[in-house]
């Protein structure tokens, strides 16, 4: 944002000598606060000030019935003495970082292969265009595309025993943490695809020829010249699914029928049985996980650079 | 950018058969239910088809126990579009205002980065509770509005960021130095020069509030938007009727591109039509 100031900073300077009056010095001076209003006020009420309320009250009791204004700590203690929330943070956890390795091989060859293979601006712009349309789609619906795909007489399992490469229909495909991976993949997938993408295309194409004059293989330019310029674009990515993937509920429920849990689910889980309070501990507790994550990924590459 | 078909080795045709396998992955299911809609009566959730008909299709409509669905997606056009609108005017405006530096631009750059990154329940949750404290109704139209905001306002805003820092401030100083007010320069120089993306910044936002499920959960009160419709269908709907309606939908989100693609291409083929007029 500070970047976007710069050149329009010299303009306005050459033509502030020129503006009349007081008045328009004046309105010069309150503009951006009138333009940047609304979006400010938009997030003031339905960001901040809701989280605020989220971390209020978290510390709220409640019973079956109600929630009172209180200021207790059970509803963290609970959770965070419970092995349940251990085992689900983990699940999580788990289920981020294979979404995060799988997304990431799969975006990077993916824009690797567009930004450096494909020669044409307009054979680009058309692939390119192909892998975002899906995305434009309803979420659940491409999950539940998957049903007749996965299940016990899908296409696979028919497919893998009119192959005769196994007798029984598989069980692990659909309803399973295969599932719910699967799913996570074929959402997000585009959203490492875009950034890493966008990165690589403004490389240097002369950096390559030279790496390459100067003897590296197309490995070592991969690895040594493309990988560490792209590296903004892959944090970008990398925060997108990440945090996505921890804040889920539907995927996993609908994908895992029932059987896998996250912390997202659990949270769900509360809120449908009115227990407030300890959502909101809950929320509380996975935002700060979820800022750690984020803080730790910005340690690595400075994105601020990028926009 | 030299000697490229000279270069096309192994690599290339290793790397163009897993980008077509990537397509053939984001494709293929969907691809699979459009199908499956088309199954006859009989027929069931997977292959084989059991005969071809549009049966599932009138049963969408006709079924009224399954749920308000035209309700439910008039609603969800009315936000997306709302949505829209006020996604393309404030983070146009924001935009302008992130153009020169004034108190708490730093701060609400950072909460609008942090928009993105809270979880979504958590943003339902919150404004549920906010309005269940208060004491105000939720409502589809006001707090769910809202709710999607949230999400739509930052990718707007971080495109116009990218627009305004390829945009050449000479435009404005040349239209300045021939007389125009700063309005002048904005409505007749500026804008239409911003135009076909902000029509992207359009399109995002329609699009993500049109499929947001998660923050619409508690936000969107006693009335359902599509997504929360379709969810409800895939917890107790077991025909292709769920297949019927994935294939509406799709086509629709289809349509809406393609209506916005166009858009964008009529209005540069009017753009070079017209400067090559002039000049």
């Amino acid at each position: 944002m500070t970047v976007s100031a710069v050149p329009s900073e010299a303009s306005s300077a050459s033509a502030a000598p020129r503006g009349g009056g007081v008045r328009r010095s004046v309105l010069r001076r309150v503009a951006p606060y009138l333009q940047a209003g609304p979006l400010a006020l938009a997030l003031l009420v339905f960001l901040l000030i809701p989280i605020l309320t989220i971390v209020a009250v978290s510390f709220w009791d409640y019973d079956s019935i109600r929630i009172y204004p209180d200021f207790v700590l059970t509803n963290y203690e609970e959770l965070l003495t419970s092995p349940v929330t251990w085992k689900t943070y983990l699940n999580t956890v788990k289920f981020a970082a294979l979404t995060w390795v799988i997304t990431l091989l799969i975006g990077f060859t993916v824009a690797y292969f567009l930004a450096f293979h494909v020669q044409s601006t307009t054979w680009q712009m058309v692939l390119f265009l192909v892998c975002t349309i899906p995305f434009w789609t309803s979420n659940i619906i491409r999950m539940i595309s998957w049903i007749p795909f996965l299940g016990r007489n899908g296409l696979l399992n028919s497919g893998l025993i009119s192959a005769g490469l196994i007798d029984q229909p598989l069980e692990f495909l659909l309803f399973s943490d295969f599932a719910v991976v699967l799913a996570f993949v074929h959402l997000y997938a585009l959203f490492m695809v875009v950034p890493i993408f966008n990165s690589m295309m403004r490389i240097d194409r002369a950096l390559v020829e030279a790496a390459r004059d100067g003897g590296a293989s197309a490995a070592q330019v991969v690895w040594n010249v493309i990988l560490p310029l792209a590296k903004p674009g892959i944090a970008i990515g990398s925060i997108f699914v990440v945090t996505l993937v921890m804040g889920d509920f539907i995927t996993v429920r609908l994908m895992s029928g029932g059987q896998s849990a996250s912390i997202g689910l659990m949270i769900a889980n509360e809120i449908s049985l009115l227990q407030y309070p300890a959502a909101a501990a809950n929320a509380v507790v996975l935002l700060a996980v979820v800022l750690i994550m984020v803080v730790a990924m910005l340690r690595i590459v400075d994105i601020r650079k990028e926009l | 950018m030299t000697g490229t078909s000279a270069r096309r080795g192994l690599s290339f045709y290793l790397l163009a058969t897993f980008f077509g396998l990537f397509v053939l992955f984001l494709y293929g299911p969907i691809a699979t239910i459009t199908i499956l809609s088309f199954q006859g009566p009989e027929g069931g959730l997977t292959f084989p088809m059991n005969g071809v008909s549009l049966h599932w299709f009138r049963n969408l409509f006709e079924q009224q126990a399954v749920g308000d669905f035209g309700g439910s997606f008039r609603r969800s056009i009315a936000l997306g579009l709302t949505v829209m609108v006020l996604t393309v005017l404030f983070s146009l405006l924001a935009g302008f205002a992130f153009r020169r530096r004034f108190l708490g631009s730093g701060a609400l750059f950072y909460l609008a980065v942090a928009s993105l990154i809270v979880p979504s329940i958590l943003v339902s949750l919150g404004i549920g509770l906010l309005f269940n404290i208060l004491g105000i109704e939720p409502t589809w139209y006001g707090s769910a509005l809202g709710a999607h905001l949230t999400w739509t306002l930052p990718f707007g805003l971080l495109i116009v960021f990218a627009i305004f820092n390829r945009f050449n401030p000479a435009y404005e100083e040349a239209a300045r130095d021939l007389g125009a007010t700063p309005w002048q320069t904005v409505r007749h120089v500026v804008l239409p020069i911003l135009l076909p993306s902000l029509i992207g910044v359009g399109l995002f936002g329609f699009t993500l509030s049109y499929d947001e499920f998660a923050r619409t959960l508690m936000t969107a009160g006693s009335f359902n938007t599509l997504p929360l419709e379709i969810y409800g269908m895939t917890t107790n709907v077991t025909t292709p009727v769920l297949y019927a309606l994935g294939t509406l939908t799709t086509l629709f989100s289809f349509t809406v591109i393609g209506l916005f693609l166009a858009g964008v291409m009529i209005l540069r083929r009017r753009r070079l039509r017209r400067t090559g007029a002039a000049g």
